[in-house]
């Protein structure tokens, strides 16, 4: 029995070794490299704050970040708002509900890939399918992913599109709610829609506070997308901060003011996650009963 | 008022129902009929916004590249196969046979070595007593939410050092050691939700650790691992980013990149081959799903559930 302690770590090892080398060292090295001038070809020197000076000295440092800020609030927004709705829809005792249900799941799963990537390419293109389908309407033809104005939200929509897994995690919550609340609620005569704002949502409030969370993460980190669909343009339109940093790091070689903007990156990422676990309290609702 | 009438009908039974409730009653069944409507109504309409562009994307590599700019219907009006006899071919010296093959030449090992890596941390963590046990699950939750992009320069530099830049190992090996927190957290999930009673019973028998694991746990853990096993086929598919750093020639390029290139080769000309070749690129993936379809939906909300 005395054995057994040990026999635990045993089974953890490989995932101990993975954490120390594969994040912990990294996740450290990439901080103290944003201090250097590291660029694969001479030997790293101690450079100070001097990366982070510059990235605010540059105007496409700043382009990109508002450029991922409306991409983030637009796009985790509109997608869980979807989730959420396709979900409550979903949870009428319908038939045909899986059917629906692994519908509007397929594209979450397919949507990382390049063929989707393509393929939004080709709706979105001036003479795409979008605009034909516009067109038959008498609508003048959008330039989706021509124009810096909306090239933005064409890429926004891929994600929203995929409004799949944020849906079966919903739809798996909704579910969960006992029928007897419903009933309760019914018997005092409150209205469908106050059912949903005053049992409904707070219920699975834990939930939506879950999904946000990871979208957000996901969200600031969107590469593929944009890289493939317009390759950051037109006018760095949808130049997102994973492209900035991927060029600077992957494409200049410069690994020192790479780091120092992932570090920049991580540190929003960071401060967002923060902000919503403090306001946990005022509008997650946990029930004494869960787990 | 309406409060009143709802429950003087719960207690009344139909035989002697006022005219009142029946006409009630009539109408709430209408109502439900008009509500059922407008939900199938809206269901289908985003259904199709879901579905038509994965349709039309089908239908498309069997276009003639003129059609595919001018027809708004899926169905061709001939079949033409050329998109994807040259999209295969490609323009480069390599087939998509090539890319395929490396395609599974990563997705293979990566799926195996993370069912086992995920399966053996899974069962320490919630089987076991691990001096400081609460603080390495909270690093491994802390994992589950950091991004990746803070670790992308020093990985590289690292895997740089060992000299594995253009080869596999940086793609493949990491699995090895469970490095996908949200694997390793769908396992320990699926695991304390399992009955103890076996496994105590298979140690009073003399079973080893390692016995129970593999004997009582692993049959019942099936599903997990599957679910495990099909998340990750589809994340190694689809990955772009991960090959794009490590491989640098043609000929180990996966599927992933392949594409982007022959779009980038070809995008102003030959629009059916690449429409082929998305649509080739997306068949391992939508047979998995189809086949499997089930599976993704439990792991999601296993993990989604309780985080």
């Amino acid at each position: 029995m005395k054995l057994k302690k040990h026999v635990g770590i045993l089974y953890i090892l490989p995932w101990l070794i993975g954490i120390i080398a594969f994040t912990a060292f990294p996740f450290i090295a990439s901080f103290v490299l944003s201090f250097t001038d590291y660029n694969l070809i001479s030997s790293p020197s101690f450079v100070g704050l001097s990366n982070y000076r510059t990235m605010m000295d540059t105007p496409l440092f700043w382009k990109s970040l508002r450029t991922t800020f409306i991409y983030v609030f637009v796009t985790v927004p509109l997608k869980l708002s979807f989730a959420l709705f396709i979900a409550y829809i979903l949870n009428f005792k319908l038939k045909g509900v899986n059917f629906f249900r692994t519908a509007y799941y397929l594209p979450s799963i397919l949507g990382g890939s390049v063929a989707i990537a393509v393929l939004w390419r080709f709706l979105f293109a001036d003479t795409g399918l979008i605009n034909m389908i516009i067109g038959n309407f008498g609508v003048d033809p959008i330039s989706w992913l021509g124009n810096p104005r909306y090239a933005i939200f064409t890429i926004s929509l891929l994600r929203v599109w995929q409004f799949g897994s944020p849906m079966v995690i919903f739809l798996a919550a909704l579910k969960n709610i006992p029928e007897s609340l419903y009933e309760a609620a019914r018997i005092d005569g409150a209205s469908k829609t106050h059912i949903f704002f005053k049992i409904t949502l707070p219920l699975i409030t834990p939930i939506v506070f879950f999904n946000f969370i990871m979208q957000l993460v996901q969200a600031f980190q969107e590469f593929n997308g944009p890289y493939i669909i317009t390759g950051g343009g037109p006018l760095n339109s949808t130049y997102l901060f994973p492209l900035y940093i991927y060029d600077n790091s992957f494409k200049y070689f410069r690994m020192g003011y790479g780091s120092a903007l992932s570090w920049f990156l991580f540190a929003i990422i960071m401060v967002f996650t923060l902000i919503t676990f403090k306001s946990e309290k005022y509008w997650v609702h946990y029930d004494g009963g869960d787990e | 008022m309406k409060t009143e009438i709802k429950q003087k009908k719960s207690n009344v039974d139909l035989s002697n129902l006022p005219e009142n409730d029946l006409i009630l009653r009539k109408r709430r069944i209408r109502r439900n009929k008009i509500n059922a409507a407008l939900r199938y109504t809206i269901l289908a309409i985003v259904g199709l916004f879901m579905l038509y562009p994965l349709v039309w994307l089908i239908g498309a590599s069997f276009k003639t590249n003129a059609e595919i700019f001018t027809s708004i219907g899926f169905l061709p009006s001939s079949f033409d196969f050329s998109g994807y006899v040259r999209g295969w071919n490609t323009s480069t010296q390599y087939t998509f046979t090539t890319y395929f093959a490396n395609t599974f030449k990563i997705v293979i090992p990566k799926v195996i070595l993370t069912v086992i890596s995920t399966t053996l941390t899974a069962y320490g963590f919630a089987r076991f007593k691990i001096p400081g046990k609460k603080y390495l699950f909270s690093i491994l939750i802390a994992t589950l939410l950091l991004p990746n992009v803070v670790l992308r320069i020093p990985q590289y530099l690292m895997f740089r050092e060992f000299g594995w830049l253009n080869s596999y190992k940086p793609l493949v090996v990491p699995a090895a050691f469970a490095v996908d927190a949200f694997f390793v957290f769908m396992m320990i999930q699926f695991m304390r939700g399992l009955p103890k009673d076996l496994e105590e019973a298979a140690v009073i028998d003399g079973c080893n650790s390692f016995q129970v694991l593999v004997y009582i746990l692993i049959p019942m853990l099936k599903p997990a691992m599957i679910s495990v096993a099909l998340f990750q086929f589809m994340w190694t598919m689809n990955d772009f980013l991960g090959p794009l750093i490590y491989l640098s020639s043609v000929e180990k390029y996966p599927v992933s990149i392949a594409l982007k290139m022959s779009m980038d080769a070809s995008a102003l000309v030959n629009w059916n081959q690449i429409i082929a070749m998305s649509v080739i690129a997306l068949i391992p993936s939508l047979v998995v799903f189809f086949l499997a379809q089930k599976h993704f939906v439990d792991g999601i909300t296993t993990t989604g559930m309780k985080g």
